[in-house]
């Protein structure tokens, strides 16, 4: 088997903080076809309780992949990134992510396990403010063919 | 759509379909967008060379079409609490003008407290289903 089983269970270092702005939300929003005003104009926002604009709920992908790209870019893993396929995703929010927000992300490996001819490893990724909050826990499932 | 209330709805309760069009100038905004260039989302010829029929789309461009299906029922970006899914199939964008069609319906499975609620999607392209276990606890006012 390709993926290095000894992984199970590691953390890995946390990323550099990330800043979440206004444009990035808006440009995300605009590329997956979200029409809301809470994401692109920070009154509407306001008068919905937030505190602004905020980012709609898979926008939570661009912020994890920094720290799921410890793992997978982590030499001893032997992870074959050209057979490898996303299989599952999900995010569970705490709250939304807004504008202003700045948070580092930490992955851990929760398991790598054979399914017929292939791997599937699966990481979490905790997404919390730099002051500690959690955020999001955002976990992928990858897939590996031919394993 | 008008926005449902938590009091109104019910296990059964069914989201109405709609449908979503991706195109190749889609693909390329959210390859932009997400900081996934991965080739195969946008090259004809080197996904064709590791044995895809065309370019396919992003699954989390497929899984952010249907978080805009939720939100848009529940009014709020922000209301999408829990999502998960699994990628069941690909979606195949072809070089033309319309691109692919993911079509995206839901029921509503159960209350739970808080004001949210479990809702099973569907997501389908081209006749196949293109996400499985496709869930998400959604809060409505």
């Amino acid at each position: 088997m390709a993926i290095n089983r000894e992984y199970i269970g590691r953390t890995f270092e946390p990323t550099e903080p990330y800043e979440v702005s206004r444009v990035k939300i808006a440009e995300f929003a605009n590329a997956a076809g979200e029409p809301s005003p809470l994401c692109r104009d920070r009154e509407a926002a306001r008068a919905a309780g937030y505190p602004d604009v905020i980012a709609p709920p898979t926008f939570a992908i661009v912020i994890s992949m920094t720290g799921a790209a410890k793992v997978t870019l982590d030499p001893g893993l032997g992870i074959n990134y050209a057979m490898v396929v996303h299989g599952e995703q999900s995010f569970e929010h705490a709250r939304p992510l807004h504008a202003g927000d700045v948070v580092v992300t930490q992955s851990t490996i929760e398991s790598i396990r054979a399914v017929r001819d292939m791997t599937m490893m699966t990481t979490a990724t905790e997404i919390r403010t730099v002051d500690g909050e959690h955020v999001c826990t955002a976990r992928s499932t990858l897939v590996e063919r031919g394993g | 759509m008008t926005t449902p209330r938590y009091a109104d709805v019910q296990p059964g309760t069914e989201i109405p379909p709609r449908s979503y069009q991706v195109t190749r100038l889609d693909l390329v905004r959210y390859a932009g967008a997400s900081g996934d260039f991965n080739v195969i989302h946008w090259n004809e010829r080197v996904a064709k060379s590791v044995g895809l029929p065309n370019v396919i789309a992003h699954g989390m461009l497929t899984m952010a079409k249907a978080g805009v299906y939720l939100t848009a029922w529940a009014g709020d970006p922000g209301a999408v609490t829990e999502f998960g899914v699994r990628f069941s199939s690909m979606v195949v964008v072809p070089d033309d003008d319309k691109g692919a069609t993911i079509e995206v319906s839901g029921t509503v499975t159960e209350k739970l407290d808080g004001n949210r609620v479990a809702v099973e999607l569907s997501a389908r392209s081209d006749g196949d289903k293109v996400l499985t276990r496709a869930r998400a606890v959604v809060r409505l006012p």
